[in-house]
């Protein structure tokens, strides 16, 4: 799997059936794999996603395996939320902070078994997760490499892989993980995803990835099951108000300039932190945020026009209050979405603002100014994202 | 259940600094401490029937007068046996090199080494007196406007301003470099230069060569503004100063029990909630102070699970490394030095023939290995203090150098062959000394981090060195004595400005609790 040569971007366990597949041959660098960032046409991937089927390769995903007597309690430390509550065979999406409360990063906690843990994470994080260690009774090991993973997202995707025999699946509830054979050898699914719908991520040892891949596609085929790429995830992650790491935020560990680092609180993620429990990295300088008041607010932005606002200033009576840090014209919702990070006190919902929009046609450049409007809630959001049992669409 | 005001982990002689100045300003404090008697490095113990020593430092160098007159030490019993004694570099032929105040005496010493070494100590003593200023006080931090802090930091670049363009020039350009350079720079003489050297490496885990050298050697001559031109010895050895300093605490209400050995600091939720020793007894507080090392407050005593993990990096990056062993004889009779009148035979004796001897000695324990040929700094203070001693008879105080924490295969293998080392050494200068020897114990590393309760066996309770000390000692978020454990204060020689027996550590930290917690 590694590279000829060390400048060389890493493949995939999933790469030869990847390649094959990927018509654009339009690639890009994922912490240091090469990934497609499309197949054949992003809108058409995007609602292969929406409508049908989207299959997508998160096997650069960062994976890490906590095992031993204080998993939970090394856990309970190292993340912002309550590690107890999420029982076995859940999966919790969480955050985790350094001492000055900053976010490192955000990823999902796998419970695999007793004393048994998965972190899924985009940052690269094995130092951060060793240094944590120091006082617990656990073993802390990266797993990028030994676990290959897909994504399978969109309203047929229950009924694609049941058709590839992962019978009651559709019982499965949302962030539960469920175990089949695969001939022979564990695969391991999980309701879980980064698309905002239903669907499920596939994990498995990576000499099985290439039989997956084709059974899937197979089996899938009736349900018009297609593999999509970056462009086409960036677009449904971004509709239904997922942040990105790198993207929406720096991770605090690869930030360079003071104060360029985001808190829980200012990525509208106070859910997911746990003040109550004694001790985690971040508490102090939480409670203390807490108390002072945040310095900034994310807001998911309804902007008028069609015009995405990508790295638009945010004003308020023609004053500099924001900034975009995500954008895109959103096919399902109709809505032109703008995901900012706000200057307190703006941000409430409701607060109109306006976006300045630079684009160009034939180097020919426009500003827009477009009013937008802070939203209560992502703009896609279906019913079947939750229902269980999953309907066979 | 506790009455306490305060609860302090450890009874060293900065514990006992600081207890003192919180018993005084009325608190009531309860000092807990695991070993038999209160004073930590400051001791004095029997090693053989009938013979004494100071078991671990050896003289009294830089004890801050502030500690002094605040304690009352004098008024408590205290009492000097000697001071402002000599350094003697011997020599195997007997022409020994003394350094007396600033004068220096025999080896053939040069009229221009004479002339040198007046000039480099005036210097120093410019430079000795900006740090004094600095340990006088908590170490400010650099990025919080607090007012104090900024007082400190002007005081500090108004103090290098005020050396003028070429000292200042000169501390800025040395104080990053090491001995060797400087003493090559400024010297001739093999035996002095290595004499000063030895100044600035003495419990240190560094060589000539290592950088930060010339930092502790500045560190050392801070005792020259205490007013100790040279070293001094106790009546009693240095459990005297334990001695004075537990009377002035008794005298000041502070309550002591010794073999109490604390098993945890307890906290709730990042504060400090009391301690519980290793008989299960267990003690409420709001205000925990720590007398015992960084290291091993946090990782032990707290625990890393109760901290957050960039502290806890902050704590196994300290640097504790020893190479410092001691060891103690009893002699039948005083031993002769070839050369040395019997008036030197009292003051400090060192074994440090150049620089590359001491570099050498040094490179051994980088492997960890023991010296071939260590370096020592050798005390008999029964010459000035009979009593420690049967009638007639004599004990060796030496800091020898290096030794390693652990040398391979444990140091049941090695303890006799390095204390053969060291004895062949000084017979090499005291011909016969083998045969007046009765007694021996040596105290590797490992030994001194079990009896004193320092990680590392690390004097300082951490290496003196650039990168931590002032506002970056013990590490950044303890610096001014304050923890990430609200209520939790260290008070040791892991904090700013560190050990060597100045107290002051204790003094600052008892000055920070007071102006943070308020007056009682």
């Amino acid at each position: 799997m590694a590279g000829a040569d060390e400048r060389m971007l890493l493949t995939t366990p999933f790469h030869s059936r990847v390649a094959a597949a990927c018509e654009t041959n339009c690639w890009g660098n994922w912490k240091g794999y090469t990934t497609p960032n499309s197949y054949i046409d992003v809108e058409l991937e995007y609602f292969a996603i929406r409508s049908t089927t989207g299959v997508f390769d998160l096997s650069p995903m960062g994976k890490y395996r906590v095992t031993g007597p204080d998993a939970e309690a090394y856990l309970n430390r190292l993340i912002t939320r309550d590690v107890s509550k999420i029982r076995e065979k859940r999966v919790g999406y969480t955050v985790w902070c350094d001492d000055e409360g900053q976010v490192l990063d955000d990823g999902t906690i796998f419970h695999l078994g007793p004393n048994d843990y998965r972190i899924c994470a985009y940052a690269r994080a094995i130092d951060w997760l060793l240094w944590s260690a120091e006082g617990f009774d656990v073993c802390v090991e990266e797993e990028t490499q030994n676990v290959a993973a897909l994504a399978v997202q969109g309203p047929t995707s229950c009924a694609a892989l049941m058709a590839m025999g992962l019978s009651g699946l559709d019982a499965l509830k949302p962030f539960g993980i469920e175990y089949f054979d695969f001939e022979g050898e564990q695969l391991m699914v999980s309701r879980t995803g980064f698309t905002g719908d239903l669907g499920y991520e596939l994990w498995i040892a990576p000499e099985k990835a290439e039989d997956l891949w084709d059974r899937l596609f197979a089996a899938g085929a009736p349900h018009i099951i297609k593999p999509f790429g970056m462009e086409a995830l960036e677009m449904a992650r971004i509709e239904t108000g997922f942040i990105q790491a790198g993207v929406d935020f720096i991770p605090a560990e690869e930030t360079i300039r003071q104060g360029r680092s985001r808190s829980p609180f200012e990525l509208g993620l106070d859910w997911l932190v746990d003040l109550n429990k004694p001790v985690f990295n971040g508490r102090k300088a939480l409670l203390d945020e807490k108390s002072r008041g945040s310095r900034y607010r994310f807001a998911i932005l309804d902007v008028a026009g069609n015009k995405p606002a990508n790295n638009s200033f945010i004003l308020k009576n023609g004053k500099q209050v924001g900034v975009v840090t995500s954008a895109a014209w959103c096919p399902t919702a109709k809505t032109n979405v703008a995901l900012a990070q706000l200057e307190m006190p703006h941000g409430a919902i409701g607060e109109e603002l306006v976006a300045e929009i630079y684009y160009q046609r034939e180097l020919h450049w426009t500003k827009v100014n477009a009013p937008c409007k802070v939203l209560e809630s992502p703009v896609f959001d279906p019913p079947r994202r939750r229902q269980t049992p999953a309907l066979p669409y | 259940m506790t009455d306490y005001d305060v609860l302090m982990v450890g009874a060293g002689h900065n514990g006992l600094v600081c207890a003192h100045a919180l018993a005084k300003s009325g608190r009531k404090v309860l000092m807990l401490e695991a070993g038999d008697v209160a004073g930590g490095c400051a001791a004095t113990r029997e090693f053989a029937p009938g013979f004494s020593v100071s078991s671990c430092a050896q003289w009294l160098t830089q004890l801050s007068p502030r500690v002094m007159d605040s304690m009352s030490l004098v008024d408590h019993g205290l009492q000097f046996a000697a001071r402002d004694l000599a350094s003697v570099s011997l020599a195997e032929d007997g022409d020994h090199l003394v350094l007396r105040g600033a004068k220096l005496e025999g080896a053939n010493i040069s009229a221009e080494d004479q002339l040198a070494y007046e000039d480099f100590s005036a210097r120093m003593m410019r430079f000795t007196k900006i740090l004094a200023k600095a340990f006088s006080t908590r170490a400010p931090k650099l990025v919080e406007s607090n007012f104090a802090d900024r007082l400190t930091l002007i005081k500090l670049g108004l103090g290098l301003k005020l050396l003028g363009k070429n000292d200042m020039n000169d501390l800025m350009r040395i104080i990053l470099i090491n001995m060797y350079d400087v003493m090559e720079e400024n010297f001739d003489h093999p035996r002095l230069k290595a004499l000063l050297s030895l100044d600035g490496m003495l419990g240190s885990h560094m060589g000539p060569r290592s950088p930060n050298t010339v930092f502790g050697y500045l560190y050392r001559r801070v005792g020259n503004l205490f007013g100790y031109d040279g070293p001094a010895q106790l009546r009693g050895g240095m459990g005297a100063l334990a001695d004075a300093m537990v009377a002035s605490c008794k005298a000041a209400g502070v309550e002591i029990r010794c073999g109490e050995a604390v098993a945890s600091i307890d906290s709730e939720a990042g504060q400090v909630t009391g301690v519980t020793l290793a008989s299960g007894e267990q003690f409420s507080g709001k205000l925990v102070v720590s007398n015992v090392d960084p290291v091993t407050t946090f990782q032990y005593l707290v625990g890393y699970r109760n901290l957050e993990t960039g502290v806890v990096r902050s704590v196994s990056n300290i640097r504790n490394k020893s190479g410092t062993a001691k060891l103690h004889l009893a002699l039948s009779g005083l031993p002769s030095f070839a050369g040395l009148s019997a008036e030197l035979t009292g003051h400090r004796l060192v074994i440090a023939p150049d620089m590359n001897y001491a570099e050498r000695a040094f490179n051994a324990v980088k492997y960890s290995e023991y010296s071939k040929e260590p370096v020592m700094d050798i005390s008999i203070p029964t010459v000035n203090d009979p009593g420690l001693a049967p009638d007639g008879q004599h004990v060796i105080s030496a800091i020898v150098q290096f030794a390693p924490h652990e040398p391979e295969g444990g140091w049941d293998g090695h303890r006799q062959a390095f204390t053969d080392i060291v004895l062949d050494l000084l017979e090499r200068y005291a011909p016969g000394i083998r045969g007046l020897v009765t007694a021996s114990e040596l105290l590797t590393p490992q030994d001194l981090e079990k009896e004193f309760g320092m990680t590392g066996g690390h004097w300082h309770h951490g290496e003196l060195s650039l990168d931590q000390v002032m506002m970056m000692r013990p590490f950044h978020g303890a610096n001014q004595y304050s923890t990430p454990v609200n209520g939790l204060y260290l008070c040791g020689a892991g904090s700013h400005p560190g050990g060597g027996v100045m107290g002051l550590a204790g003094l600052n930290a008892a000055n920070e609790i007071i102006k943070r917690v308020g007056a009682a």
